[in-house]
């Protein structure tokens, strides 16, 4: 199909706004999918996407409208997944931005936004669920407008739901989008914004031919990461895969690879021919780093072997998951793994217990570390535990957070981020009632309790979003925490010097509270290096017998001290101190607890 | 296999005349009509079992339900039958012992007697639904020596709801103002689901840091007037040992008849049917009552024995005990004080011995 014919967009959306009706009657005005096909969500094909009405992975669908190629990829709208975002907007040319009518603006919106006006995107702002009683479209396009600098005429007003007006969506994608700039008879370049992988096939790359094109059986190659291999199979998303022997220059579809190893080919990365090879790949490939850290321990450590391999087969189709094993004193053997941020942390918590059966025990998050040793060597710090106890500095992740919100809770978020070590950046009237305010943070204050906090305190009507900045150096120190003397590696966190005393007093009470009275007293303590900062004693028990045992009552007296026996195998040994798993569970809830 | 020889044998009574709120061992109340037949069926089940027994019995017990409230006719008929023993045991309540009783105790054969004292308070006696008052203890305790049988033994219960610490004091004095042979102290358990519990359980939590000390009260106090705490909850003047009960704690086999009674004999356990229409049905067509049986294996036996011996306070022999052995644990007690390994075998300290049930669930292999 000549380039003019061809356009490419996605849709962005705060979540709840609408994007995925959207994309689901899109389909069906141009008979993509029969009435038998259609389900709600067609694009998000995880149970887990459809049941939290999130998109966690891109999707690429190629639709016909008025004897056009149309393009749709949908993305994921969550921070924690900015990168594959800014990989599918690459892929386009232009942008749905699709708001709620009755909400207006939210903090996903402009975030969103934002990155598709970095990518050159030409946006086309789309009013949503305009059949809503309580809908404002006026408002809300007069909000959008200032945003993206739109006259609010040429402001599409629509209900996804209704299909009201989703005719006139499709003709602005084909009058308003450019069609893709491209060079057909150029070295073929293709950008993966994408991957899945197919269990019989191996990876599957979602591409954006931008230059040149593939066919069939040709021999491709990956320019960043070198890796070679033959394209099995081309074509599109129809949102099915549909064989094609071509893909052209600016068409969207998927190159199966054959590839057993996601790592060989990471989206972002360039795809070109091996024969006539590309010279410079295209911009935009990027390492993502996690962000986001926690041990994940199976509750019971025979399952370790079935996490190491759910963790393989997760990977295969999120390149970001990071994982490396780890050996807790306390928690047995289990993986450290590091997150795009908490939504994925949950995610992909979820998806192991849901989609391999296991049960786990995830320890509480924390940021990643650089510190500098005394010795003068740069370390990055995945786990408190591994901080060296003498440091010369700690850097820790900031963020912005851009939070908007109705103008009465204005102070409530500023009380909140000042309590969180947060500097104010600047605030912005969005509307007369909507407010946005940008602050920086360091991540660690977000990691720890923050979104439920920002929640009640603003009653549930903040909306939230942020930045990584970069790594600052901060006050900070490691905080252990010994029973009997002995430190338990899976309790020690990182925290500011000055939230040291009243983390380290709210553990070891828990701990106290939760360890269940052993044979003998055990100290509780929290600790920076070698000053205690807060100390309880659980008291040893003092009676602990079998009253009476005669003829009747042995056979029921052994297997009650079997069964005490096995329940203490079961229990996380800490030196000499049994610790029921709940136990530790409590303790590492605690964040999410903290009134 | 050589020919099996028990030495001690259990005969259990099941009747009683109320149904006490924490009670959990298998009792009849009533029924008076049915002593007799119940009697005729025990009867016949010695007969069938007699083969087991040695040629000379240590110890008979006669336990319950409440082995006095059977009628004193009936009662006297298995006392007959019984086969001689150095130890003759009868559990007794103190409201049951009249001076007819007494006479008919010791002059077949009994020549020691448990009384279930429990306390010598009337308000804790009722909050445990005995019958018996704090005088009937006393009476009962002097009618008893006066017939001639000078081994007493009473049972004492502590952590009765609303009982203080010098409420368990004053119990204990009573109890030694009338000399027993033999004292038996358990702390009151409240069982999940028993009506006690639900009238009672709420206080019982409420004081159930205070109840764990009672039971070193209890022990210095009795240890300090000369007993000697010889089995987690039992103690005794010089060689006054419940002879029938260290059967038990040092995994002799032992011959169990009646409803519920459990026997134990080269390895095999089995368990009368607690249902008494069922087990008199059975005998009186001359077969075994129903039973329920458990196959002991070798480590299981290890394990029990490492449990029973690990109550008395003699050490107990190693080899005995070696495969159900948990040597890290032990090494882990030992360095907390809690247990010792000496050359004649493994004692419990005394602190080990108060926290008894952890420290042996800790040594179990």
């Amino acid at each position: 199909m000549s380039l003019d014919r061809i356009r490419n967009f996605s849709i962005v959306a705060h979540i709840d706004h609408g994007k995925s009706t959207l994309a689901d009657r899109i389909l069906e005005l141009t008979q993509t999918l029969s009435q038998r096909e259609m389900r709600e969500q067609v694009l998000d094909s995880m149970e887990l996407e459809r049941e939290r009405g999130i998109t966690i992975k891109a999707q690429a669908v190629r639709v016909a409208w008025r004897g056009h190629q149309l393009n749709l990829i949908d993305t994921p709208g969550h921070v924690d997944f900015t990168y594959e975002v800014s990989r599918a907007l690459q892929a386009c040319e232009g942008a749905l931005l699709v708001v709620d009518a009755a909400q207006g603006i939210e903090a996903q919106t402009l975030a969103n936004a934002y990155l598709a006006i970095e990518n050159g995107l030409e946006i086309v702002p789309v009013v949503n669920k305009i059949d809503l009683p309580q809908a404002d479209p006026e408002r809300t396009a007069a909000e959008v407008g200032d945003l993206v600098g739109e006259d609010e005429a040429r402001i599409l007003r629509i209900s996804a739901k209704t299909g009201e007006g989703i005719d006139t969506v499709l003709d602005a994608v084909v009058a308003r989008i450019p069609p893709p700039q491209g060079d057909p008879e150029a070295p073929a370049r293709a950008l993966v914004f994408d991957s899945s992988y197919d269990q019989y096939r191996g990876v599957v790359a979602f591409v954006r031919m931008v230059d040149g094109s593939f066919r069939t059986r040709e021999r491709l190659r990956a320019l960043a990461a070198g890796t070679r291999f033959e394209a099995e199979e081309l074509g599109f998303f129809s949102p099915f895969r549909s064989p094609t022997e071509t893909l052209e220059a600016g068409e969207v579809g998927y190159v199966v690879t054959g590839l057993k190893d996601v790592s060989r080919l990471r989206v972002g990365d360039t795809l070109t021919a091996d024969e006539r090879p590309a010279r410079e790949p295209l911009p935009g490939y990027k390492d993502v780093k996690p962000t986001v850290f926690a041990g994940l321990f199976p509750t019971d450590s025979d399952d370790y072997p079935e996490v190491r391999d759910a963790l393989e087969k997760l990977k295969l189709n999120d390149a970001s998951l990071f994982y490396e094993p780890e050996t807790s004193q306390a928690l047995g053997f289990g993986f450290r793994c590091g997150f795009l941020g908490l939504l994925h942390m949950e995610i992909v918590r979820e998806r192991l217990e849901r989609e391999f059966d296991l049960d786990l025990l995830v320890t509480a998050p924390n940021v990643a570390y650089r510190a500098l040793t005394k010795a003068g060597e740069e370390l990055e710090v995945h786990n408190p535990a591994d901080m060296p106890p003498e440091v010369e500095q700690v850097e820790e992740p900031y963020i912005r957070a851009s939070t908007i919100v109705p103008k009465e809770y204005v102070g409530s978020v500023m009380e909140l981020n000042n309590d969180r070590r947060g500097r104010f950046h600047h605030m912005e009237y969005l509307s007369e009632e909507r407010v946005l305010l940008a602050f920086d943070l360091p991540l660690a204050e977000i990691v720890y309790d923050y979104y439920d906090q920002l929640k009640s305190r603003t009653r549930g009507y903040a909306s939230f979003d942020y930045d990584v900045l970069g790594f600052e150096p901060g006050e900070l120190v490691r905080v252990d925490v010994l029973l009997a003397g002995e430190p338990v590696d899976a309790l020690s966190l990182i925290v500011h010097r000055e939230g040291a005393y009243a983390r380290g007093r709210a553990l070891v009470e828990r701990l106290r509270v939760e360890i269940p009275r052993q044979l003998f007293d055990v100290p509780v303590q929290a600790a920076i290096g070698s000053r205690v900062i807060a100390r309880e004693t659980i008291k040893a028990k003092r009676k602990d017998v079998l009253a009476k045992c005669y003829g009747g009552d042995i056979t029921r007296k052994r297997k009650l001290l079997e069964r005490q026996k096995k329940g203490k195998k079961r229990m996380k040994q800490v030196g000499s101190v049994e610790i029921p798993q709940e136990a530790f569970l409590a303790v590492l809830n605690l964040d999410g607890e903290r009134k | 296999m050589s020919a099996p020889a028990v030495r001690h044998l259990y005969v259990h009574l099941p009747f009683c005349a109320h149904r006490c709120g924490y009670c959990d061992f298998v009792t009849v109340v009533g029924r008076r009509g049915q002593h007799g037949a119940y009697v005729d069926a025990l009867l016949a089940e010695l007969e069938l079992e007699r083969p087991l027994l040695a040629e000379q019995v240590e110890t008979v017990f006669l336990g319950g339900g409440t082995p006095t409230f059977t009628e004193p006719a009936e009662l006297r008929r298995v006392l007959l039958a019984l086969p001689q023993a150095e130890e003759v045991t009868v559990e007794a309540n103190p409201e049951t012992v009249t001076p007819a009783l007494a006479e008919l105790l010791a002059r077949n054969g009994v020549n020691r007697v448990s009384l279930g004292a429990q306390s010598f308070n009337s308000a804790f006696l009722d909050v445990l639904e005995r019958r018996a008052r704090p005088g009937d203890v006393r009476r009962a305790v002097h009618l008893l020596r006066h017939a001639g049988i000078e081994n007493i033994s009473l049972d004492l219960l502590y952590g009765i709801p609303g009982q203080s610490a010098s409420d368990v004091a004053a119990d204990i004095g009573e109890a030694l103002a009338l000399s027993p042979e033999h004292l038996s102290c358990y702390e009151l358990e409240a069982k999940p689901g028993t009506r006690f519990t639900h009238a009672h359980g709420e206080e019982l939590e409420r004081q159930a840091e205070a109840i764990e000390g009672y039971f070193e009260l209890v022990v210095e106090t009795l240890v300090g007037s000369g007993y000697r705490w010889y089995e987690t909850a039992s103690f005794c003047l010089q060689g006054r040992q419940a002879r029938h009960n260290l059967g038990y704690w040092r995994g002799r086999d032992y011959l169990g008849l009646g409803i519920g009674a459990v026997s134990t004999l080269d390895g095999v356990r089995w368990r009368n049917t607690p249902r008494l229409a069922a087990y008199v049905a059975a005998l009186a067509e001359g077969e075994r009552p129903p039973r329920e049986q458990e196959q002991l294996d070798e480590d299981t036996r290890a394990r029990e024995r490492l449990m029973l011996g690990l109550r008395l306070d003699r050490p107990l022999a190693l080899a005995d005990v070696r495969v159900a052995l948990d040597v890290d644990a032990l090494a882990r007690l030992e360095s907390l004080g809690l247990a010792e390994q000496r050359a004649d075998g493994l004692v419990l300290t005394s602190r080990g011995r108060f926290l008894g049930g952890g420290v042996t669930a800790e040594l179990l292999a």
